[in-house]
């Protein structure tokens, strides 16, 4: 039977992986008039939003596409009664659309169970129609997969109104619980809606199919007063007919990255749901949440359940999607009690979004707290509303336009048809925050504890016993000086280099806990990770402990929590905990032990005993559960905390009590971030980290701590950190708010058996098996002996740990005194014979496994002779160098690569700090500097249109192996003059990387950010950067689908530069899972012919290269290697600018010492080569394009007999989807199709001949719509081409254009391009603008104020280095971000302006939102602000606020205004420039500090303040 | 660690050793004491090496170097005791005698001068005893098994001390005087003065081990007896043989070994009887030795300080370059001129020296005849060849022979026991470093020929370990 639905799992794909992201929008007549245009209008907006969606593998089917809308009565009434349906009054029948099996006989069962329980539903059942469907329409996978589509009529009885839509949906569940029973139905039966308000029609569309195979749609009968729609943009390329959008309510832009933990939630809490609403109906809509739906599916089922329950839509929208509400975040008190109240009734669903709602009613959308994705509407005289995910999605005269505005993050609008208004922000949530007196609820209920997180108090250590208790939890020396030391003198997660070359834990022979056999999962391209520092006032470690009851409720007593303000807690707050007396509050204290010496059934026992223990006590009435291993009685071994947890949390969920009780952990095991996050992850309500408490008080009354603190400073500190690591563990997820974060469990654990993952750790990813509870148990065991161990041979200390410095006992590692020296050697002196000694001590692991790589085989096949295989030097092609920038890596070191990799043809890749011009021209020897692969990341340092049009292949860095999901950041005292030019910054002034790129917050942003690159250099491929976790394939199959033309799959292993020490060890995964999964998925979607694979991550030697070919990839990447060959001897102190052998350090005394020359690496690499040539031969392949993805040529090595190994399975590795048709493409072997032959700018260059040629100047009209996108980029390119960065003469190209510019307008336009449009633009405008100038002003026609109305979208001149913009209106968020250079004026702006700002100036004529100057460490900004409240919206932590006093700078500010009311005519600058004097005193100049540091413009006692460095990793 | 930049902002400076004219007239230890205060400047230019080569790759015991030199750094002496220790078992002997293959392989050596590695390590220990945190840590309690080790050096002390301490009962025997071996009878007081080696001792047999001096096992009391009395054996007796020069000659009065020369000026200091027919004594003599080594090095310090009238040290090999030669690049044991204390108080050194025969008058040796040689590389390998016409003599009337080692020697004991040996006439041990015999272990230079101090103590451990599994 041919499902519409996703296949099942196989291999390392599965498809609870995939994501979507998308284009939402929806027009509405305010008044509530239902007319055709409305739909109409609606299936424009779709089709303008058509280049946000994508096409599938063959090029023809659509992700998805719908549109919602009130039943069209007059349309029914026209095509019912032909077909003997009798519709009554409008209100009070229901219409379904459902999609049927096309098997008949199945068919007509499912027909039959509609109507069967439609009647048992006291409704009336009135018919069925054949929806009328063109199927010329549509082709490829989207046809073969297509269902049948019918409607079904439902006749209310005596019901009208919200009372039969709450009927309807009980019915529909009932149907859908009914259909399941028929198990040949999964994935073929499906009901789109059914309502007696609106209804949706959707499917596997590209946007212009719809219409077409729905001839419905296009009947003048269908009237409506709203259309929502919907374009997705899937990762996958699976024909899903049902995931299409708009749900029964909503339409999703956007992810949510809490999911998980949000079905967790919704589900727990179904016990307790009770209502009047439903009465006895109340479970047959359980559970609320359909299983393997999408995360917007989810979401609109528990929108359902809360609507049907008797919340109004926007009331339920806000409860499931707050704004952020925290002590730093600027809101009334009655609203923050409303966010207050319903926290502890639902947790966030968090991530990006941008939501379109509708139940008829009313209509609305709304943005998420961070407000990632782009939502801008339109409001005409004539009583229409527009709102969409761009501007300018329906053609509006400029005369004929009210207002334009944009969503600003957290902000809701609504249109009521019955009051025939659109509602603002402000006025719904006011009236929503006053309908019941929250604030007064939260403030009486609220349970207060006198005290509670009050001052720490100093812990005094047990000396006697503190190293028995240590050894107990396995405590190492490398825990001691490395974690918990700098934790608790700095107050922050201690920062490592040069990745990981250990064993997974799993490998391991030293004593493992069980945290290290998970990793953190973190967003990539599908969801933008968070800046937990810069954007802090979104983030939240506040939970609760206590039992909101049941959600559908409405009663004070809701708020009868105990709230904690962050989960850590110390031993006072546990003390006062454990001694609470309240009702429905007291404590049971559990302990987590089993029998020393028992083995995993023993372990298993205790565990069950644990959770009944547990389950006892809730009966008795306790609701804190506090699970401790403090004090056990001897001959009893604590279980690891994190196995009780999860085992004891799942449990609970399971007898439908969770919600009721809080988890707290008292233990001695967890010290680590990774520990407590993981804790948190699987369930827990907060932690008592004692032991690690008592090290640190330890430490510290030592005087051991790298800066002395006393003990309760240091334990504060250490506190702190953790709340800190917290925070960046979320937020590398996109997860704003802990409560949202706890249970969502976003690891993967490498190395865990399905055994122990199914019963503790229910649906975290794990590929290739492991322990189980027989090894946890014997892990446990081996602590403990260790602990009470009587006899020492020699002085008793702590084990050395040795996973972050290298220890002769401790953990192994790959690179290490001899085979660095032996590398060394062999590359310096060009003997093959060392180099074989070297490889041989990294692949032989047969007797000590460190790679999962290590524990494969190869099946040789019938050798060929070794002369046969393709030369080296055609090998050594396809090699690349990791991105190490020119900052991180000395100018010496950085060039050495670039020269060797040149003379190779391989690649090297100039890292993310752009790359002096000069390198551009080769030399006179024939050698060059210049980088074939020019890195493209997040804080765009050095991008310039010249840097890219000087690329052979263009990277995007989504994330890096070393700190997946992070940002990063080059202090001030490294950035020197050098650097700084490179970068196009200031030198002395902190360079920040954001986490995000700001353009890409979502895979159809990537999609714009590859076309953008595409027209700067269309010559270069472009590439992007993805690090292996679970999942990575799905995501590699949207790059793809964005016309990528390769893609990185780096491992977690890999990075060379500076992170903190938890991420190198504990996020992101190994690449043999990840390129497999990769290949795999990619098949699997039909992509795999388009698009190249590489892989990097601590490749070194000849057979990692085969086996990464046989997995799949055509390309290799090394990095550390590459700086072993130059000298490095892995000091790991990359951060630390103290690089003895002058690679990573800028200091000129070290960098004198670099000893390393090209020639090295080029030796190097051709070894590599030779060695996998000889493999290659032994194989009987004489090219490696014939082995590449042949992974049945892979086994497990069967010899290797190490006692946690032996439940590994490493077949799923190896799976090839490809076996039954070997016809299957395995590597690329064509181009992507191209996007840019027919864009506008190839008519703009054929017009600007004669300026590029000679010089002249040329000027040109043109109109332009939002579907014309990155207009004026592939001109700047050609400028860029011919004239470097200097360009041409201001003004030689001026382009005038009219009518709404697509994204990316005037993306790198470079100098002697000046693009004016009269008119408005869409997102990332002046991105990366390499001295243009771009101004945009409404057309004269308008007669709205311009100055009040959004002109520009959002993430405008991000990476700007230099040029001019002046926008005749307000822009969205994140104005002139990460800008380094350009100047720009602007009427207003949205939250988060001026971020990350390293250089230029912005001058602000009007409003700004919050986080104003957040991490701006250079350049200035003027903010005009009358009203004198700028500073609540700044963010002070970098800057300093004050006003214009210099005569020259008044002068200066003064004549940019004057420039921008010369381009634009603005009323508000004449306004400020004719009462100059008056005006003047009303700027606010941000000054950052560093930046004022630099300029000398700062008291000498001012600099000695020691100000707390901003870390960031 | 210590200093970020430490080891760019600080110089390495050792504290030298005590003025030629002074120190070449007594035989008490020339090299000064380390002071504090540069100690903790010292310490501070260790950086806490991603990789410590000095720890993995220089250290035979596996010092964990960086950790205890960031304790020192940070003032902390017990912390940094409690990691020296934790490797290093007489870390009194290696400070002062090691050649400090550590250094050699300190990462601050690649292109400036290495950490004070071995001057660290001296200073924590003499900081220990000075403050008294050594102290006996006899084992918690006794097993019935009781085991014996036979020979004191720096192998059977330290197999002695890690028995002991897993609550194995330990007897020490030794044919000597006093225990201590060749730390007592073979490294000149100069270098290191006796009473280290006896606080040693005195220390181990407050922790319970016992020590019986003048018995030479096979001889006075049988391997009978032993493996009656024991349930395990751990040998320990040294690599006592000393290589030969099998040239005409060779019978000629006045040509010694090197070995018997410094123990007898040892036994000398620590007033041990010697037979005044069998002393030997450079006073007023041409002195002439042969062997570059270290051996070699400490005979020259006896020879000037017993008043001999010149010394000439002979080495077989090419003289090497003053710097690290590129065959030998860092972190690789270097191959590079290295001046003792004891070349700098007089002698001369040459090069490229083959002895072709001793000649003498009246059985008396009067002089040596040497070739010169001309080294060249053949399929890899370094071959000399005799320089035509290049003899020469060389008045003397002492020869020292300090050409090494070539095996144990001590044959009664051997053959009573019926150990195999291997090629290289070591005994014969498997992986648990026991013999051919059950229950018999070998460890120090006996088990794997010649060495340093610190890698029999670490060979002698390894036996210790191997041992103590055997019996638990």
């Amino acid at each position: 039977m041919t499902r519409f639905s996703m296949p099942h799992p196989q291999g390392l794909y599965h498809p609870s992986h995939e994501h979507d992201n998308c284009g939402v929008g929806f027009t509405a007549n305010i008044d509530g008039t239902r007319t055709h245009e409305v739909i109409l209008n609606g299936i424009e907006i779709l089709k303008n939003l058509m280049h946000r969606g994508a096409v599938g593998g063959d090029q023809s089917t659509g992700d998805g596409a719908g549109i919602l809308f009130q039943i069209p009565d007059e349309f029914f009434d026209k095509v019912c009664p032909p077909l003997g349906i009798t519709c009554p009054e409008p209100g009070s029948y229901g219409v379904a659309m459902v999609f049927m099996p096309r098997d008949n006989k199945v068919k007509k069962r499912c027909m039959d169970l509609v109507e069967k329980t439609v009647v048992q539903e006291g409704l009336g059942f009135l018919g069925w129609r054949d929806v009328p469907v063109n199927i010329s329409a549509i082709s490829g996978q989207a046809l073969l997969k297509r269902p049948e589509v019918m409607q079904f009529f439902v006749h209310g009885k005596t019901l009208t109104g919200n009372t039969f839509e709450r009927k309807l949906y009980i019915t529909r569940r009932m149907i859908e619980k009914a259909v399941d029973t028929i198990a040949i139905t999964e994935g073929c039966f499906y009901i789109s809606s059914l309502s007696c308000k609106t209804m949706v029609y959707k499917g596997l569309f590209t946007a212009p199919q719809l219409p077409d195979f729905y001839p419905d749609l296009s009947d003048p009968a269908m009237k409506s007063a709203v259309a929502l729609v919907h374009q997705r943009y899937s990762t996958n390329t699976f024909p899903s007919w049902e995931l299409a959008q708009p749900f029964r309510y909503l339409a999703h832009n956007g992810e949510i990255n809490t999911l998980k933990g949000n079905v967790n939630h919704v589900k727990s809490r179904e016990a307790a749901l009770k209502s009047d609403l439903f009465g006895h109906d109340m479970a047959k809509v359980l559970p609320v949440i359909r299983e393997k739906g999408s995360d917007s599916s989810s979401m609109d089922n528990t929108l359902e359940l809360l609507v049907n329950g008797g919340r109004s839509i926007d009331h339920a929208m806000l409860m499931m999607v707050p704004e952020a509400w925290g002590v730093k975040y600027p809101m009334g008190p009655d609203l923050k009690g409303f966010f207050e109240y319903h926290s502890g009734m639902m947790e966030p669903w968090d991530g990006p979004a941008a939501l379109a709602f509708s139940n008829g009613s009313l209509t609305g959308a709304l943005l998420d707290r961070n407000g990632l994705r782009p939502a801008r509407y339109t409001i005409t005289k004539n009583g229409m509303i527009v709102f969409g995910s761009e501007t300018g999605v329906l053609t509006i005269a400029p005369e004929d336009v009210l207002e334009k505005g944009a969503l600003r993050p957290g902000e809701i609008i609504l249109v009521d048809f019955d009051k025939k208004r659109v509602m603002k922000n402000g006025e719904v949530k006011s009236n929503c925050a006053r309908k019941q007196p929250y604030r007064r609820w939260v403030e009486e209920n609220r349970i207060a504890l006198r005290g509670f997180y009050g001052d720490v108090a100093p812990v005094v250590p047990d000396s006697e016993n503190l190293m028995k208790q240590q050894k107990l939890f396995g405590y190492t020396r490398e825990d001691l000086d490395m974690i918990l030391g700098p934790m608790a003198s700095e107050g922050q997660e201690p920062v490592g280099s040069m990745g990981n070359d250990s064993p997974h834990a799993v490998l391991s022979e030293q004593n493992q806990l069980l945290y290290n056999y998970f990793r953190q999962l973190f967003a990539q391209v599908t969801n933008p990770p968070i800046d937990p520092v810069r954007e802090e006032l979104v983030m939240s470690l506040m939970t609760y402990i206590g039992n909101p009851g049941n959600i559908l409720s409405e009663i004070p007593q809701n708020s009868r929590l105990i709230k904690l303000r962050h989960p850590i807690l110390s031993n006072e707050d546990l003390k006062m905990l454990k001694g609470l007396k309240l009702q429905d509050f007291r404590s049971s204290v559990i302990a987590m032990a089993f029998p020393a010496g028992g083995g995993g059934k023993d372990l298993e026992k205790a565990l069950l005993a644990l959770c009944e223990k547990c389950e006892t006590a809730l009966n008795n009435g306790n609701r804190v559960i506090i699970l401790s291993d403090r004090n056990l009685p001897e001959g009893m071994a604590p279980i690891p905390a994190l196995l009780a947890a999860s085992a004891v949390n799942k449990h609970l969920v399971r007898i439908g009590q969770r919600t009721g009780a809080g988890i707290v952990i008292e233990t001695g095991e967890a010290r680590e971030v990774m520990h407590i996050a993981l804790l948190l992850g699987y369930g827990s309500t907060a932690v008592n980290p004692y032991l690690a408490f008592e090290t640190v008080a330890d430490l510290s009354m030592k005087d051991r701590l790298p800066k002395k603190k006393d003990v309760t400073k240091a334990i504060e500190n250490y506190i702190k950190s953790l709340g800190k690591g917290l925070l960046k563990v979320m937020s590398k997820m996109g997860i704003s708010t802990l409560r949202s974060y706890r249970s969502a469990q976003v690891f993967q654990a490498v190395g865990l058996s399905r055994a122990v993952i199914d019963a503790y750790f229910t649906g975290t990813s794990s590929t290739i098996e492991g322990i189980g509870l027989e090894e946890i148990a014997q892990e446990a065991n081996h602590r403990y002996n260790e602990a009470f161990k009587v006899i020492e041979t020699q002085r008793s200390i702590l084990p050395p740990g040795g996973y972050y410095r290298s220890r002769v006992d401790g953990e192994r590692h790959l690179w290490t005194s001899r085979s660095i020296s032996t590398l060394q050697h062999a590359v310096r002196t060009n003997n093959y014979d060392l180099y074989r000694d070297y490889a041989a001590m990294i692949n032989d692991q047969s007797k000590k496994q460190s790679t999962l790589r290590g524990l494969f085989t190869f099946k040789y096949g019938k050798a060929i002779p070794l002369e046969d295989v393709e030369p080296a030097s055609e090998i050594v092609k396809r090699f690349v160098t990791g991105a190490m920038s020119f900052g991180s890596i000395s100018k010496e070191a950085h060039e050495s690569i670039a020269i060797a990799m040149n003379r190779l043809k391989g690649k090297s890749n100039s890292g993310e700090g752009g790359e002096d011009p000069v390198r551009f021209i080769p030399l006179p020897n024939g050698d060059s500097k210049s980088s074939a692969i020019k890195q493209i990341a997040s804080g765009r340092f050095g991008v310039t249109a010249e840097y890219l049009v000087n690329a052979r292949e263009l990277q995007i860095k989504i994330a890096q192996g070393a700190k997946p999901g992070e940002g990063g950041q080059l202090p001030g005292h490294k950035v020197n003059d050098e650097i700084a030019r490179v970068r196009h910054s200031t030198p002395g002034v902190t360079l920040i990387s954001p986490p995000p790129h700001h353009d890409i917050y979502s895979i159809e942003d990537l999609a714009q950010l590859i076309f953008d690159l595409k027209n700067v250099n269309p010559t270069a491929i472009v590439s992007v950067k993805l690090v292996a976790e679970a999942g990575v394939g799905t995501v590699a199959a949207g790059v793809a689908k964005a016309h990528a033309d390769s893609v990185l799959i780096s491992g977690s292993d890999g990075g060379t530069g500076a992170s903190p020490i938890s991420s190198i060890k504990h996020a992101g995964g190994p690449w043999e899972i990840g390129l497999s999964e990769t290949q795999q998925t990619l098949i699997l979607n039909g992509l795999r012919d388009r698009i190249r694979i590489q892989v990097d991550g601590q490749i070194k030697t000849g057979r990692d290269v085969i086996v990464g070919a046989l997995l799949g990839a055509e390309e290799f990447g090394f990095a550390t290697s590459i700086l072993v060959t130059l000298g490095c001897v892995m000091m790991r102190k990359c951060h630390k600018n103290t690089c003895p052998v002058g690679i990573a350090t800028q200091d000129p005394r070290l960098r004198e010492l670099f000893n390393g020359k090209p020639e090295h690496v080029v030796n190097f690499l051709h070894m590599i080569a030779e060695e996998a040539r000889e493999i290659l031969a032994k194989l009987g392949f004489s090219h490696m394009d014939d082995i590449i993805g042949r992974s049945d040529l892979l086994s497990t090595d069967k010899a290797i007999d190490f006692w946690k190994v032996k439940g590994i399975d490493l077949s799923r590795i190896f799976y090839n989807p490809w076996a039954t048709d070997p016809s299957v493409a395995r590597r690329a072997i064509h181009a992507q199709p191209s996007d840019i032959d027919h864009v506008l700018d190839r008519d703009l260059i054929k017009r600007a001949a004669k300026a590029l040629d000679s010089g002249k100047k040329v000027s040109m009209d043109i109109p332009v719509k939002n579907s014309f996108r990155t207009i004026g980029t592939m001109l700047s390119g050609e400028i860029a081409r011919r004239y470097g960065d200097k360009g041409l003469p201001e003004d030689t190209i001026t382009c005038n254009f009219t009518g709404c510019a697509g994204q990316s307008f005037g993306a790198f336009a470079a100098r002697g391009l000046t693009m004016i449009l009269e008119g408005e633009a869409n997102d990332y405008l002046g991105k990366g603008l390499s001295g243009g100038k771009i101004i945009v002003k409404p057309q004269d026609t308008c007669t709205f104020n311009p100055s009040e109305n959004i002109i520009a979208g959002n993430v405008l001149l991000y990476g700007a280095t230099s040029g001019e913009v002046y926008l005749y209106g307000k822009a969205g968020e994140r104005f002139a971000i990460r800008n380094s250079g350009a100047l720009a004026v602007v009427e207003g702006v949205g939250d988060h302006g001026c971020e990350y700002m390293t250089g230029g100036r912005v001058v602000v004529l009007g409003e700004t939102g919050i986080n104003f100057g957040a991490g701006m460490s250079g350049g200035l900004a003027y903010v005009y602000d009358p009203g004198q409240k700028f500073d609540l919206r700044c963010n002070l932590e970098m800057v300093d606020l004050e006003i214009i006093t210099d005569p020259e700078e008044a002068k200066d500010v003064k004549a940019m205004i004057t420039r921008h009311y010369t381009y634009t005519k603005s009323g508000k600058a004449k306004d400020i420039l004719d009462n100059w004097d008056k005006s003047l005193p009303c700027f606010v100049k941000v000054f950052p500090m560093e930046y004022r540091k630099v300029l000398g413009k700062m008291i000498r006692e001012d600099i000695e303040t020691e100000r707390q460095e901003i870390q960031h990793g | 660690m210590g200093k970020e930049t430490g080891f760019l902002d600080i110089e390495r400076k050792d504290p030298g050793y005590r003025a030629k004219d002074e120190r070449i007239k007594d035989y008490r230890a020339v090299e000064n004491m380390p002071d504090e205060d540069d100690i903790y400047d010292q310490a501070a230019r260790c950086m806490d090496c991603g990789i410590p080569f000095c720890h993995d790759y220089g250290c035979p015991l596996v010092n964990i170097i960086p950790e205890f030199n960031d304790r020192v750094y940070h003032g902390d002496w017990q912390g940094a005791l409690d990691i020296l220790l934790a490797t290093s078992s007489f870390p009194e002997f290696t400070g002062r005698v090691c050649p400090a293959p550590c250094e050699e392989a300190c990462v601050d050596g690649i292109n400036g001068e290495p950490v004070t590695i071995r001057q660290i390590e001296l200073a924590i220990i003499e900081k220990a005893f000075e403050k008294g945190l050594m102290k006996p840590e006899p084992p918690p309690f006794y097993h019935a098994q009781k085991v014996a080790v036979i020979g004191s050096g720096p192998a059977g002390l330290a197999a002695a001390l890690m028995i002991n301490r897993a609550g194995y009962k330990v007897t020490v025997y030794d044919e000597a005087d006093k225990p201590g071996g060749l730390l007592r009878y073979g490294i000149p007081d100069f270098k290191m003065e006796k009473n280290v080696v006896e606080r040693r001792i005195r220390l181990m047999e407050q922790e319970g081990i016992a020590f019986e001096q003048n018995v030479l096992v096979g001889t006075d009391i049988s391997t009978r007896y032993l493996t009656m009395h024991f349930d395990a054996i751990c040998l320990t007796c040294g690599a006592r043989k000393p290589r030969d020069l099998d040239i005409p000659g060779r019978n000629l009065i006045g040509i010694f070994f090197a070995m018997d020369f410094l123990t007898q000026q040892n036994k000398r200091i620590s007033k041990e009887m010697i037979s005044p027919s069998t002393e030997i004594s450079a006073a007023g003599k041409n002195v002439v030795v042969i062997g570059g080594g270290d051996t070699g090095s400490d005979c020259i310090g006896t020879s000037l300080r017993q008043g001999a009238k010149n010394v000439t040290q002979l080495e077989i090999l090419p003289k090497p370059p003053a710097q690290r030669a590129d065959q030998t690049p860092w972190p690789m044991w270097p191959n590079k001129l290295r001046e003792s204390h004891a070349h700098k108080e007089g002698g001369s050194r040459r090069w490229s020296v083959s002895t072709k025969a001793f000649l003498g008058e009246n059985g008396v040796l009067k002089k040596i005849r040497c070739v010169e040689l001309e080294w060249s590389q053949k399929d890899g390998r370094m071959v000399p060849q005799e320089i035509k016409g290049s003899e020469f003599d060389i008045e003397t009337d002492m020869v020292l022979l300090a050409m090494g080692f070539t095996g144990p020697g001590n044959e009664s004991l051997v053959n009573s026991f019926g150990l195999e040996t291997d090629a290289r006439g070591n005994i014969k041990v498997d992986e648990s470093m026991m013999t051919n015999i059950q229950g018999v272990f070998a460890g120090g230079d006996m088990a794997r020929g010649q060495s340093l101090v610190v890698t029999a103590i670490y060979s002698g451990k390894q036996a210790a370990k191997g041992l103590i599994n055997y019996l638990s």
